[in-house]
């Protein structure tokens, strides 16, 4: 493999589902972490009902849009059950009790008892067949792009032109709120809490908005995920998916309205070529091995940015998370 | 009734997120699950090893099992039954079992395969647990060879007696105590420092791994045991020289900090699974141990080394922190850091110490969980939320709740086998986490300050 296609096909993740879906979790991940300071630690758990809400509605015949709405209504429902006990609670509660709370739906949705509702261990096939995710696809089929490897299909086109799409409305969405006078108040929160609360702002209530709010545009992208990938397992929704997350939102700018699109590109970019150098230098390295490798190297990558540079890409140091305290 | 007047009232949401969550439990349990006890379903347990020593030789590609049920609390086989084999309706191949229960059917590659089992040839005395299992429909081979279970025997589920009941309570409390002892370091750093440590879990790891190395190069167990306390310690102490204690004098905020020991998680962790492999391996102790009865207990001997190690360390630690000059500053910088450097405590130099106690500690809850389990790469990170459960529990930061909460959740995690589905185990401890957050959140022995 030359070096250009292998960095021709880490720009292709980057740019197609894998970057669109992760910069969509990522602005959720963003509202929340970046402009409002809350320690979510278990946004995986919005993208999880996201996607178990698309695949029940697979699994029951319905239609694609009752699969969206069952995914946004779980996960309003379950930002308002962690958010009005936990947000008057200090920071790392919140953290402590929303990676639990992930990781209870995961087991959940894993333990056997649960085969019925959600497949249990071996989750819920046949998506993209009985919800026709891909059928307003206009696209002719075919490959399209440059060379051998960067290259699409019209699945892939369609899958990455509708997330990103999502991507452009919600980040509308985010500037559009962020910059309104509730904006403001979320980042006066995270700045100092004390002092919004000074100021006569309910404070819990606009981060539980925030968070519900946060929590819903996951779903979002935990909808899109199963859509694209036609199936949905418990195994995927693991506490690294949320950590990977946190790693996008930080490289990109947290607290930035493009930081999460920007984030993602540039992480699957970086992931992917780091992936086919390795598998280059290092012929006999497992797909297991080269995983670890990469999520080792993520973790030292959020380590560093975090202490060296924690405004990211497009953030300005006078602006950092979560305030000095 | 508004958003204000909901918040004031705790229980009404307490009740909605456990009914929330509780539901398909308790649906499971009126299903009543299936399968004969864990107890007895080990007893039978039948190994591919086992199988190629039955079948005299290797199996090649097969489906392979063993028919066993405990009858009057002795082990038999069922010999002379027969099990079928199918691929998309057509049959494969068939056997009939040996006397020593188990049935070899050679298949045609990998797939998915019907198997079946004639209830009528099974011998006297034996039984399926339940009828509907004997047509296996989905059966998967992507290895080459594939064990299949038939469950044999009464469903002994609701059947327990007392000391079954009292073994539940006894192996809650050794994983309690382990939970303590891995949980009280994380409680102290919490107290001194104000970090919330993801990491801690792999400190658990590390110990664990650093004495299986030792162990499997020869030395024997007793000895790696130190060995892996001290890599622990150790590394507690460089883990606060060369990260935390420049990030301390950076000012660094402590939502920041959480991020940092999140991504320091993920580095150790995978990088565990680089050095170390992802496969479980076993400490040599681990071999040979069999269950014997202690008065209404039925535990192996590292049970009992394992509930001794526990109660002896913990036991030293509370003399530690209640006795000592040393223990009386650590508790004096974790209650008011500014008022104890003014009253001549150098407080940079108790953080190390309790840093250390930290690694040690956690490496040996480590050591002592491999002993139980695997030791494997994210042993730490499977127990990284009952250690917070615990520690939450108990209080933050408050050495002596960690202990206490450790034990609750223990034993709450394993009694809850008996009354919901096994597979809801670590679930059911979470639960505890956060309804002790929704009705006490300074924990069982933490001091009523104002949150948020």
């Amino acid at each position: 493999m030359s070096w250009l296609s292998i960095f021709a096909l880490a720009l292709q993740t980057a740019i197609g589902f894998q970057g669109a879906s992760f910069a969509l979790a990522a602005s959720g991940l963003n509202l929340q972490f970046g402009y409002t300071g809350l320690s979510n630690f278990g946004h995986v758990g919005f993208l999880l009902v996201g996607a178990y809400g698309m695949a029940i509605a697979a699994d029951r015949g319905w239609s694609i849009w009752v699969g969206f709405a069952l995914g946004i209504a779980a996960a309003v429902a379950l930002g308002l059950l962690l958010g009005i006990p936990t947000l008057r609670l200090r920071g790392d509660y919140l953290a402590i009790v929303t990676i639990a709370s992930a990781e209870i739906l995961r087991l959940v949705a894993n333990a056997r008892p649960s085969e019925p509702l959600t497949g249990g261990s071996r989750g819920i096939g046949g998506l993209s067949g009985t919800l026709g995710f891909f059928d307003p696809n206009f696209i002719p089929a075919g490959n399209y792009g440059i060379g051998e490897s960067f290259v699409f299909n019209s699945r892939q086109l369609w899958s990455m032109l509708f997330t990103w799409g999502l991507v452009v409305l919600v980040t509308i969405l985010i500037w559009a709120l962020v910059r309104s006078p509730w904006g403001r108040v979320l980042r006066s929160i995270r700045e100092d809490e004390d002092a919004a609360r000074a100021l006569g702002k309910n404070v819990v209530v606009f981060k539980l908005q925030s968070f519900v709010l946060g929590g819903l545009i996951g779903a979002l992208a935990g909808a899109l995920i199963a859509l694209e990938a036609g199936s949905v397992s418990p195994t995927r929704w693991v506490a690294t998916l949320t950590f990977a997350l946190y790693t996008v939102v930080i490289l990109g700018g947290a607290g930035t309205v493009l930081g999460p699109v920007v984030g993602a590109v540039v992480y699957w970019f970086i992931l992917d070529a780091v992936d086919g150098i390795l598998k280059n230098l290092w012929f006999d390295i497992s797909d297991t091995t080269s995983g670890a490798i990469r999520l080792a190297m993520m973790g030292i990558g959020l380590m560093l940015l975090m202490i060296f540079r924690p405004q990211g890409i497009l953030g300005s140091k006078k602006e950092m998370i979560a305030g000095a305290r | 009734m508004d958003l204000p007047q909901l918040l004031r009232s705790p229980r009404v949401l307490l009740l909605l997120v456990a009914l929330g969550v509780l539901w398909p439990a308790t649906q499971a349990a009126a299903q009543g699950g299936g399968g004969v006890s864990d107890a007895e379903a080990a007893r039978c347990a039948f190994t591919k090893a086992e199988a190629i020593d039955a079948n005299g030789g290797p199996l090649g590609p097969s489906i392979w099992g063993r028919l066993c049920q405990v009858i009057d609390g002795e082990v038999r086989y069922a010999e002379g039954a027969e099990v079928t084999v199918l691929r998309d309706g057509e049959e494969v191949g068939s056997d009939t079992t040996d006397a020593g229960g188990v049935f070899v059917v050679t298949i045609d590659g990998n797939g998915t395969f019907q198997v079946r089992l004639d209830p009528e040839t099974l011998p006297k005395d034996f039984s399926l647990t339940d009828e509907a299992r004997a047509r296996l429909d989905n059966v998967r081979v992507n290895l080459g060879d594939q064990q299949v279970v038939f469950r044999l025997g009464e469903d002994s589920r609701g059947q327990r007696d007392f000391a079954d009941y009292a073994t539940t309570v006894a192996k809650g409390a050794r994983l309690g105590l382990i939970l303590a002892v891995a949980a009280v370091g994380l409680s102290l750093v919490y107290g001194v420092t104000g970090l919330t440590n993801f990491a801690h879990a792999e400190l658990v790891t590390l110990g664990a791994i650093a004495a299986y190395v030792a162990n499997d190069a020869g030395v024997p167990f007793w000895l790696s045991v130190p060995i892996g306390v001290a890599a622990g310690a150790l590394f507690g102490f460089g883990n606060d020289r060369l990260l935390w204690r420049p990030l301390r004098r950076r000012r660094m905020a402590l939502l920041s900090m959480m991020v940092v020991s999140i991504g320091l998680s993920t580095a150790l962790r995978n990088g565990f699974q680089v050095a170390f492999g992802p496969a479980g391996k076993r400490y040599t102790a681990s071999s040979g141990q069999t269950e014997r009865a202690y008065g209404p207990f039925r535990l192996t001997p590292n049970d009992l080394l394992i509930i001794g190690v526990c109660v002896v360390v913990l036991v030293g630690m509370t003399l530690l922190l209640r006795k000592t000059r040393l223990g009386t500053a650590i508790r004096a910088v974790a209650d008011n850091p500014d008022l104890a450097a003014s009253s001549g405590i150098a407080v940079d130099r108790i953080v190390s110490v309790v840093w250390v106690l930290a690694g040690g500690l956690a490496a040996l809850g480590g050591i002592l969980y491999g002993l139980t389990i695997n030791v494997k790469f994210d042993m730490g990170f499977i127990l990284l939320l009952s250690l917070f459960a615990a520690v939450v529990l108990g209080g933050l930061g408050n050495a002596y709740g960690a202990v206490l909460g450790a034990l609750v959740i223990g034993i709450v995690q394993e009694t809850s086998g008996l009354f919901v589905d096994t597979a809801y185990k670590f679930v059911v401890a979470l639960l505890v986490l956060i309804v002790v957050l929704l009705v006490r959140p300074q924990g069982i022995l933490g001091q009523r300050e104002r949150f948020g």
